[in-house]
């Protein structure tokens, strides 16, 4: 198990979490038109729960995370990208045909792409978190 | 808009998230495995029913335009592939849920299988060469983690044969798709099958013919390289080895079928000779590799890779009787193969063993089981008037047809050797008494394959084997009805202008290109299949 111990790395692990969690949310709804989108911006979210898992051990992240297990993640992610393949059907359109729709007060663009990125977003953080944690947890086990 | 065509893939991917995210509720999943897979056999009724009324079924991915985008088509083959597919994954999802450890409940057995099938039906019904290879890939992935779901041993031995041969095939597949782009500038299948023609015939098109024949060759278990198949299909749960048994290697015949009938039409007559006499050896190397063993799922194994000979010397002979003939027996045998394999989990079940040496007296025991056997094995030694006979009969009609004698007179042969396999079986596990060392006599512990108890539910096993068993007796007796839209079948992937039509719009048929082409403005019927879309 890696245990750091030294307090840089804790110190900044905590101080960097949440920039890197509040810089993947920019990124994903920064993706359609310019750089960025949801497979990127799950990697930069999993970077920060792994830079946690590095710094204070498997247990902690788990309560971090409280009662969402990174398969959760993963299962939310699918079926948002299933979610939004449909909308298209209920406009006589075909299949994961992008549709736009403007919410008037803060002017935001909603679309099925974006929704289709946030399940990107979520199944890449399951998947590379559960990943990460599985390792570590092989790792304590052995002696 | 025809959603029948792009629904066949959604649902199981829906199926798979939705058990994903319920992975903590162990009936939910179970209840998503029947449930899911009854939708996918509605929906794949549907498309059945469409394309026997339309001929052909599209939708445009995303509304971009054909040679662009990602087209979803469904033909006569690709529907019927599709319904066979439905009909094996809900046999399976019936099966598993009596053969399933939960251990392998809990590792996410269940989200897998619906993996599987959406890479299968999407194999089937994509009409883009690189989609091909991703649903080939999505398929293998979830293969992968099925095969060695449970880690034991021989699950590792088997799995890195498999995994090592296939990712050689899918690498060899990616360059040829490659290529082929380099070539013809296009991934559209339609579109790269009008290419083709006006292409310049260097030794290109050969070549990459060769490699796509060597790329589904080894996903289909075709000679020479068709030994990580034996090697690895016994070693899964029983569950998992019949549903790589009934669709995995017939999705590379599937594609073999598909791109060598649509886009390497032309270079047939040089590659006839070659798919001929690899389909010859397939079928003896695999029958008499089949001879020599005495384990009841090695046996069923060796003889998938004969029955693939069957159906690529359908394709080899080329004419409309032939392949016609070729998808009867991948038909056939996707029912039939199948449903060994299921019984072959019962009689585990019954016997604690798959050795046939410690087998016996099941006839006695459980006279309907032997039935169910006895139809499906002779079913696959070409008994009539059973299913195989019909798929055997017309292949080496159209055989002779066109003089291939040799090839039609070792076809035969093969039968008869498939015969003996079949009566070894028999035999040994049901008619002679059960030997005296066995130590796992009647009262065989009903364990999952992670060796904890389960429930005695054997109806649940029965249920899929029965119906299977009753359908391959079935295809037997309706053999007309089925020649009939498999004639339909060879008729379409002999005439691939309806197909090309059917994706790039009636104004992009082979003249008019060939026209526009020669006063150098091919960008013109793109343009106009682009308008016709809604």
């Amino acid at each position: 198990m890696v245990k750091s111990g030294t307090i840089i790395l804790n110190t900044a692990a905590r101080l960097l979490m949440p920039l890197q969690l509040l810089f993947s949310v920019f990124l994903l709804l920064r993706g359609h038109d310019e750089p960025g989108g949801g497979f990127i911006a799950g990697l930069v979210a999993a970077g920060a729960f792994t830079l946690y898992l590095f710094a204070f051990g498997v247990s902690a992240t788990k309560e971090v995370l409280r009662m969402v297990d990174p398969r959760d993640l993963i299962g939310i992610g699918l079926l948002l990208g299933m979610i939004s393949v449909v909308p298209a059907w209920f406009m006589g359109q075909p299949f994961l045909t992008a549709q736009w729709w403007t919410i008037p007060v803060i002017d935001f663009k909603a679309s099925t792409p974006l929704i289709f990125d946030i399940g990107v977003y979520f199944a890449v953080l399951g998947s590379v978190t559960g990943m990460v944690m599985t390792l570590m947890e092989v790792d304590k086990d052995e002696p | 808009m025809r959603p029948e065509v792009a629904l066949p893939v959604l649902l199981p991917l829906l199926s798979g998230a939705i058990s994903l995210l319920f992975w903590r509720s162990r009936p939910m999943q179970r209840f998503m495995a029947v449930a899911g897979n009854v939708a996918l056999l509605i929906v794949s009724l549907w498309l059945f029913v469409s394309t026997l009324s339309d001929g052909y079924v599209t939708m445009q991915m995303g509304s971009w335009p054909a040679p662009f985008g990602i087209t979803l088509i469904a033909d006569l083959l690709s529907a019927v592939m599709v319904l066979m597919t439905a009909i094996i994954g809900l046999a399976m999802g019936i099966y598993s849920l009596a053969t399933t450890g939960r251990g392998h409940e809990k590792f996410g057995y269940y989200p897998l299988m619906h993996l599987l099938l959406a890479g299968v039906t999407g194999a089937f019904l994509t009409g883009d060469i690189f989609n091909l290879y991703v649903w080939f890939e999505v398929m293998l992935v979830a293969s992968f983690a099925l095969l060695i779901l449970g880690g034991e041993r021989a699950q590792m031995e088997g799995a890195i044969k498999y995994v090592t041969l296939n990712l050689l095939a899918s690498v060899i597949f990616l360059t040829a798709v490659g290529l082929l782009y380099g070539m013809v500038g296009t991934l559209n299948m339609a579109d790269i099958a009008l290419r083709m023609d006006e292409a310049e015939h260097t030794g290109m098109v050969e070549v990459l013919a060769v490699m796509f024949m060597v790329a589904f060759g080894i996903k289909a278990a075709a000679f020479p390289l068709f030994f990580w198949l034996p090697a690895s299909y016994h070693t899964p749960p029983v569950a998992v080895s019949a549903l790589f048994a009934g669709l995995l290697t017939k999705v590379g015949v599937y594609a073999m079928f598909r791109v060598f009938t649509l886009i390497f039409d032309q270079t047939m007559g040089y590659l006839q000779d070659i798919m001929l006499w690899g389909a010859v050896f397939t079928m003896v190397t695999g029958v008499l590799g089949a001879a020599a063993q005495y384990e009841f799922r090695r046996i069923l194994s060796f003889h998938i890779v004969s029955q693939i000979g069957y159906m690529i010397l359908g394709l080899a002979l080329y004419t409309p009787l032939a392949i016609a003939g070729g998808v009867f027996a991948i038909v056939h045998n996707m029912v039939v193969k199948t449903n060994l394999f299921l019984i072959s989990g019962i009689t585990h079940r019954l016997q604690g063993t798959y050795q046939l040496k410690k087998m016996g007296g099941l006839y006695r025991e459980r006279p309907w089981l032997a039935i169910a056997f006895f139809i499906s094995a002779f079913s696959l030694a070409g008994v009539p008037p059973l299913s195989g006979f019909f798929a055997k009969f017309v292949i080496v009609r159209a055989g002779l047809e066109v003089e291939a004698y040799v090839a039609t007179g070792i076809a035969l042969a093969v039968g008869l050797m498939t015969l003996y396999s079949m009566v070894k079986i028999w035999n040994e596990i049901f008619w002679k008494s059960l030997p005296e060392d066995n130590l796992v006599p009647e009262t065989a512990t009903p364990t999952g394959d992670d060796g904890r108890l389960l429930k005695p539910s054997l109806w649940m096993m029965y249920l899929p084997v029965m119906v299977l068993a009753l359908s391959s007796l079935l295809i037997g007796v309706f053999a007309e009805p089925i020649m009939w839209v498999m004639t339909g079948i060879g008729d379409q992937l002999l005439e691939p202008r309806g197909y090309i039509e059917a994706v790039l719009g009636a104004s992009a048929s082979a003249e008019d290109v060939l026209l526009d082409s020669a006063v150098a403005t091919d960008e013109e019927p793109k343009a106009d299949a682009g308008e016709e879309l809604p």
